[in-house]
């Protein structure tokens, strides 16, 4: 009995320490962010990685998305005869819920990962070591980048993904289903207004932040993992851990901001 | 041992480690270290390995702060300065790590003028030819465009030493420097040790078990067991020395015939 | 060549990513960056009941405006609705403004019918003629009571 609640207070104890840890690691990495030097080449690399070569998946992912929208949407909507506001019921799920979240765990998934198993190796490897040893800053030098990288190309990336569904909807509901071409984006002007824009806006930039967080923190912890870092299998069972966690991380932080913006 | 005599001999000390303990997890890992490392000489650590030798040198390197006592290099207290000071000591620092820690999205030549590129004003032309003097003193010449994915384990730990070599540092530091290379790449590693040494003239702390070969490049041999430092002498000294521990590790790792020359009666029962 | 392709390819996708912002929040969210296209006008009503921002305000049956925003009025408990108009629209002073339904369950809008008036309303001006949301429920249990 005795033993068991020992446990629970160490494992308590060790998550404690590792929220606490993040937290800060966060703080230094924002801090990073605002100060200089600021050095356009590495940043421009991590868009490369983390926004151009996402595009595609982007692409593909907002066009199905946007398309089963408008079928569920239509099938829906006509049992109201109000198949008119097929328009807006995609623009505004898309824009509002499905765009940012969906595009978060579509990076989340590819560069996420990514970015959690480069740097636990480099943890592994003792190049973040070097890197301080060598006095260089591996906040400002790896991290900076990858932060700068993602809060600019997460939120353009859900834009891309936003419009792209909303013609992937207009492809189903008008060319497919024969909805009015004129009332699928009247109905979409007339009900989309800048706040709907705004919220989608504020959610990709947490969520960007939210993965981008995550991913480079459990990378850069993982030789304090407590089921030891070390080897492949410890990098391969962090960068899992990180991907869950930043997936459940967004979706509980895509509703707290739906309730506090709504 | 006694914290005032750093002070006195300054010059003489690069670093000191007074009373350090670290504790893993309910592990306790080092157990009240002391060590001087003397400058422009050669400090070997030798132990059995997963006794925390690596430990100790990220204490010297301000990877790790101690739970007790203080690492003191150049005179400076490594847990009260701030990190801006602590990245100033750093730059008379260089490290060849266990796996040369080389970057792998980096060509040689990117990896070794990283820390000139990221820590000095220099041009571009004064960091090439800066790098490049490196690289052919390591026999590396001609390889600067490849990957570390692409060099052989000897050719990285050149490639680890060119890097820590190339901001003229006063101390360096070697974690297991020929852990994993075969007998005629780990005496080319120690052959361009002493050659870089001779020529450079820095502080030298080495991690190794590398028994006996190690010995010949020392000043200086302490051993860590049992979570502290058994005695840090001359090889000469350390080999022969009376502490049952060191007694124990010069004849486990040397082999018995070594040390029976020399043994004296009833030994092994205390040991 | 390598550093060429990956300027070309962050700059592709900035690109593409601030046109698709754009787009969502010009034709979208209404967000003028250039000069304003629309003026506003408010009215008042006795009950919106149903009216939401973003509805369309219509005459004859095309749109030509947006409802802004909502308001109650603290004195006399009426809702002032800011609708912002095309400014190629001229409104006469007694331009009558009322809340429709479109088909028996569908949005609300604005609907404005022409007056004769020579006087046009100015932007900020106010449409004096108003007639507020008819409530389905009340006419309905109206016609079944009044007939009991």
């Amino acid at each position: 009995m005795r033993n068991a609640l020992e446990k629970i207070g160490d494992q308590v104890l060790y998550l404690l320490e590792m929220a606490g840890r993040m937290g800060l690691f966060l703080l230094t990495c924002l801090k990073c962010v605002l100060l200089p030097p600021y050095k356009m080449r590495p940043v421009l690399s991590q868009i490369q990685f983390i926004g151009a070569r996402s595009i595609f998946v982007i692409l593909f992912t907002g066009a199905f998305t946007g398309m089963v929208l408008g079928l569920q949407g239509y099938y829906t909507l006509r049992k109201f005869g109000s198949e008119g506001l097929l328009g807006s019921a995609v623009a505004l799920s898309l824009i509002r819920e499905l765009g940012p979240v969906l595009t978060a765990l579509m990076v989340i998934g590819r560069a996420g990962s990514a970015i959690t198993a480069e740097i636990g190796i480099m943890r592994n490897s003792e190049q973040i070591d070097a890197l301080e040893c060598m006095a260089i800053d591996p906040c400002t030098y790896l991290m900076k980048p990858k932060f700068v990288a993602a809060i600019l190309s997460i939120p353009l990336l859900t834009a891309i993904f936003d419009v792209v569904g909303i013609w992937g909807g207009w492809l189903v509901g008008v060319q497919l289903l024969g909805v009015n071409d004129g009332a699928y984006f009247q109905g979409m002007y007339a009900s989309v207004i800048w706040k709907d824009i705004e919220m989608g806006l504020v959610k990709s930039l947490v969520f960007a932040l939210l993965v981008v967080w995550i991913a480079s923190a459990r990378g850069y912890f993982l030789h304090l993992e407590r089921e030891g870092g070390f080897g492949a299998e410890g990098v391969s069972r962090t960068t899992t851990r990180a991907v869950v966690m930043a997936s459940v991380t967004v979706l509980v932080w895509d509703y707290l901001i739906s309730a506090i913006m709504l | 041992m006694n914290g005032n005599t750093g002070k006195k001999t300054l010059p003489e000390v690069a670093i000191e480690l007074q009373g350090v303990v670290k504790t893993f997890g309910r592990q306790r890992v080092l157990d009240g270290i002391d060590l001087k490392v003397m400058a422009g000489q050669t400090t070997v650590i030798v132990g059995a390995s997963g006794q925390g030798k690596s430990v100790i040198l990220k204490h010297m390197l301000g990877l790790v702060r101690p739970d007790e006592g203080r690492v003191l290099v150049f005179g400076q207290d490594l847990s009260t300065i701030s990190r801006k000071e602590l990245n100033e000591i750093r730059m008379n620092f260089g490290v060849l790590f266990q796996n040369a820690a080389l970057f792998d999205s980096m060509t040689v030549f990117d990896n070794v003028a990283l820390p000139l590129r990221e820590r000095t004003r220099k041009s571009d032309a004064e960091i090439r030819s800066l790098v490049d003097e490196k690289l052919k003193l390591m026999d590396l010449f001609g390889s600067e465009s490849k990957y570390p994915a692409q060099l052989s384990g000897g050719m990285r730990k050149r490639v680890g030493l060119a890097r820590a070599l190339v901001l003229d540092p006063k101390v360096v530091f070697f974690d297991e420097p020929t852990t994993g290379l075969d007998a005629h790449k780990s005496n080319e590693i120690y052959r361009l040790f002493y050659q870089t040494q001779q020529q450079l003239g820095y502080t030298a702390v080495i991690v190794s078990h590398d028994v006996p070969k190690i010995f010949k490049l020392s000043d200086h041999v302490a051993l860590l067991a049992q979570g502290q430092i058994q005695g840090c002498m001359p090889p000469e000294q350390f080999q022969l020395s009376d502490n049952p521990l060191i007694r124990e590790y010069v004849e486990t790792t040397m082999g018995p015939i070594y040390s029976s020359e020399k043994e004296e009666p009833g030994l092994h029962e205390t040991v | 060549m390598k550093r060429f392709n990956l300027e070309i390819a962050v700059g592709l996708f900035m690109v593409a990513g601030f046109i698709c912002f754009a787009w969502l929040s010009v034709r979208l969210g209404d967000v003028h960056f250039f000069s304003e296209t629309t003026y506003a006008v408010h009215a008042s009503f006795g009950s919106v009941s149903g009216l939401k921002p973003g509805a369309t305000v219509e005459v004859a049956g095309v749109q030509i405006g947006k409802v802004d925003t909502i308001q109650l009025d603290q004195d006399s408990y009426e809702a002032v609705v800011n609708m912002s108009i095309d400014k190629d629209i001229h409104l006469q002073e007694d331009s009558i403004a009322s809340i429709r339904t479109a088909g028996i369950i569908g949005d609300r809008y604005v609907d404005i019918s022409p007056g004769g008036s020579p006087d046009l309303i100015k932007p900020g001006g106010r449409i004096t003629e108003t007639e507020s949301a008819i409530n389905l429920e009340e006419l309905v249990s109206k016609y079944i009571f009044e007939k009991k």
